[in-house]
């Protein structure tokens, strides 16, 4: 048998990998805070699914948060074009409307919703082992594993049939477009597998912390190096270490499993940061300084 | 009814207070929001708001409890730390400013979390309200809250008149301000220090994760009613405190509904309203405007077919049946007939019964029909002559732009190319002045025209675009 440790860490180590993997492509393609806001948005969804089936089924909820993802993903391409607004604030007026919208919904029933705002924010990873799933009477292990496994295993799928595609799309829509590739197509299952990512996360993690499981390994890999498959290994590798590094830490200051986690992928980052060999601060300092050294060359004549 | 009274009879000391804070949170943030997006700094607020979770927590184990200015301090401290961290990872990486945002959000508020979370575990017992700084709770701000929220959101203010066209400045052009010698690094500290304090004082009564909105929601909608940066931060501001009298007042009908998301979703509603019904900007006007274009450029187009068909047969009596011009024109039939009625209600073409019954242009139709030409023409001489683009590639722009071209930039044109004869294609160019000689056929045909208006039949004399019929009628019956 697995003790809750175990589970409380496998749970971290699939949803840190599964972030990692899609959050790669919301890094490249510059889209990072499209987690964020999916995030958020997906609130009224999981209302609605909580209130129409009357408990706390994931499936429905999943379905009601995606349906509020992909929402979110299309109005804010709707207002940024139809409305003339810059993206980034087409996408703060989506998210918080549909959290605020959300929010309005939980207090009208506050007596029968036990989803709170607390709850989506921040999520509880601790609560992992005691979340089972029983099926026919078997007992078959904490719920999320499943979810997120399942999902894990659905980003791994869709990143390799789609590898070509999402490589050229990350680096240049245009030229993916260009060799016609179905962009629109690549948006959406990226966006979609962004939504189902984030969602399955947030029940462990919370809203926020997905954000930082989304973008801040990949974006530490990002300065180490300049390849799409590495990149990928490297997000998911820091993403998992983030994911231990963060559940032991924890333990030590007896917080916030999640917390602990975000702050970990900044210490990782923060570290890169200053000492990644070629994007480095210090080796861009150090060139920079050994470039000024540089003997000039002696004319002669 | 009663309610409504009773709310903004301001009797209840706790409703003015509630009131004066959103009221203020709404009308900083709506103003400095205009900076932001301009800036395209919309999330900055966002994660400058989550990022203020580490310093509150710090500020409360510091302080040992909750000291409203301890805890805006702090909060201010690690506002202003997450946006010089922002900056500094953008401008010495390859990392976009999306992903720093969002990193600098997540892990600061992670940071936060673990605090909380250490703060409650050792069992502080004040610690309860911590909360309200995450979620807000405007209904429980009390006279002291206000008044410090009061005077931070009026020196916010008087910062904002005071160096007004700084800011504005270096939101439309940074490059010019500074070389114009513009202190632009201080005046973006300074704009950041205000965001801070903005969001900072804001917190309280909307919370974390909504405070972005009541930053970009005014701003935003404030956007479709101007084009002046003075009236849009008035408007935005308007809007937010609007929002901010509209929350707090659901909330007080309904204690259970909280301020914070109902002031969002009504600035929410104001947004749309705006995109949907601002003048000049809106969704509707747009709409408006695109169609009116449309049909001035389809009734332009038929008035210039009629036209072509004339200088193809030399000939300016001959009557254009409608089954022509749909043939030269691919347009829908209700196109067309609106095009039609359009000409014919301007008195540009005259409808001659008959059989086949058509139009013929009338002596200002023709006028106009003329400059359409005309434009088109000197406009395909310009990109040929000018531009150097080949004669076989210069029509379709000037198809577009024949509906474009004013009067002023016909002159221009005529100028820089010198009153050509001919278009690239060997066409030659109309000119008013040219038709002299030919104003005997326009009178003719003037003339002609109103005869035939008079007789009604014109179809018997003018059975027009008929080849046999090779005399020009004259003005005179048979």
């Amino acid at each position: 048998m697995i003790s809750s440790t175990g589970w409380i860490l496998i749970t971290g180590i699939l949803a840190a990998s599964s972030c990692a993997l899609v959050g790669t492509f919301l890094v490249l393609r510059k889209m990072s805070l499209m987690g964020d806001a999916i995030s958020h948005a997906v609130l009224p969804g999981i209302v609605i699914a909580f209130l129409l089936t009357a408990g706390r089924n994931t499936f429905p909820m999943l379905i009601g948060a995606g349906i509020f993802g992909l929402l979110t993903v299309y109005l804010t391409e709707l207002l940024s074009q139809k409305g003339r607004i810059f993206h980034d604030a087409s996408m703060g007026i989506v998210f918080t409307t549909l959290f605020a919208i959300g929010v309005i919904i939980i207090s009208l029933f506050a007596g029968n919703v036990d989803v709170d705002q607390e709850c989506v924010l921040y999520g509880e990873i601790a609560y992992v082992p005691w979340d089972l799933w029983i099926w026919q009477g078997t007992n078959m292990g904490p719920r999320p594993v499943w979810i997120l496994g399942f999902v894990l295993l659905l980003n791994i799928t869709f990143i390799t049939l789609a590898y070509k595609e999402l490589k050229t799309y990350s680096f240049s829509p245009q030229l993916a477009a260009t060799l016609g590739m179905p962009v629109g197509l690549i948006h959406y299952g990226l966006m979609g597998s962004v939504s189902l990512t984030t969602i399955a996360s947030f029940e462990s993690v919370g809203a926020i912390l997905v954000v930082a499981m989304l973008i801040v390994p990949p974006a530490t890999a990002y300065l180490l190096t300049d390849r799409l498959h590495r990149l990928l290994l490297l997000a998911v590798l820091f993403g998992i270490t983030s994911a231990v590094g963060g559940y032991y830490l924890a333990l030590w200051i007896n917080s916030s499993i999640a917390g602990a986690i975000a702050v970990v992928t900044g210490l990782q980052f923060a570290l890169v940061f200053l000492f990644a060999p070629r994007y480095g601060l210090l080796a861009k300092r150090y060139i920079i300084n050994r470039s000024k050294e540089a003997p000039r060359p002696v004319t002669t004549g | 009814m009663d309610i409504f009274f009773e709310f903004f009879s301001l009797q209840d000391p706790n409703i003015r207070y509630v009131l004066a804070g959103t009221i203020l949170l709404g009308f900083s943030a709506g103003a400095l929001g205009c900076f932001a997006i301009l800036r395209r700094r919309a999330l900055v607020g966002d994660a400058v708001a989550h990022a203020i979770l580490p310093g509150v927590c710090l500020a409360f184990i510091v302080a040992g409890g909750k000291d409203p200015l301890m805890l805006i301090a702090g909060a201010f401290v690690f506002g202003l730390l997450s946006m010089v961290t922002m900056d500094f990872i953008t401008r010495n990486s390859r990392i976009a400013p999306d992903a720093s945002i969002g990193m600098v959000l997540s892990v600061f508020f992670g940071f936060g979390v673990v605090l909380l979370t250490f703060i409650q575990s050792t069992g502080y017992v004040d610690q309860s309200g911590l909360d309200d700084f995450l979620f807000g709770q405007a209904a429980a701000m009390i006279g002291y809250d206000v008044n410090v929220f009061g005077g931070l959101s009026l020196l916010i203010l008087a910062i904002t008149i005071i160096t007004f066209k700084e800011l504005k400045l270096i939101s439309f052009d940074p490059s010019f301000a500074r070389s114009i010698g513009y202190p632009v690094k201080r005046i973006e500290f300074l704009l950041a220090m205000l965001m801070v304090l903005t969001i900072t004082a804001g917190i309280q009564a909307v919370g974390v994760v909504l405070m972005a909105s009541m930053l970009i929601i005014p701003a935003a909608a404030a956007r479709y009613w101007t084009d002046s940066l003075r009236v849009m931060v008035v408007v935005a501001a308007g809007v937010g405190a609007l929002s901010g009298i509209t929350g707090s007042f659901i909330s007080y009908t309904a204690p259970a509904m909280p301020t914070g998301p109902w002031m969002v979703v009504s600035a929410a509603l104001v947004f749309i309203l705006s995109f949907l019904l601002a003048p000049g900007r809106g969704e509707i006007a747009r709409f408006v405007q695109k169609r009116r274009l449309r049909h001035r450029i389809a009734s332009e187009n038929i008035l210039k077919t009629i036209y072509s068909m004339e200088e193809e047969d030399d000939r300016t009596d001959r009557v254009r049946p409608r089954r022509e011009l749909a043939r030269r024109r691919h347009m829908s039939k209700r196109e067309l007939n609106r095009a039609i009625s359009t000409l014919l209600r301007k008195k540009y073409i005259a409808w001659f019964s008959g059989n086949p019954g058509g139009y013929v242009l009338k002596s200002e139709g023709r006028k106009e029909a003329k400059r359409l030409v005309r434009v088109h023409r000197l406009w395909e001489q310009y990109l040929n002559q000018h531009l150097q683009i080949a004669e076989d590639h210069v029509h379709d722009d000037a198809e577009s732009m024949e509906h474009l071209i004013t009067t002023d930039i016909e002159h221009e044109l005529l100028e820089s190319l010198g009153s050509p004869e001919r278009d690239p294609h060997h066409s030659k160019i109309p000119y008013e002045d040219a038709d002299e000689g030919e104003k005997d056929g326009d009178n003719n045909a003037h003339n002609n025209q109103e005869g035939i208006d008079q007789t009604g039949e014109p179809g018997k004399q003018n059975p027009g675009g008929r080849k046999s019929q090779t005399t020009k009628p004259k003005g005179s019956r048979p």
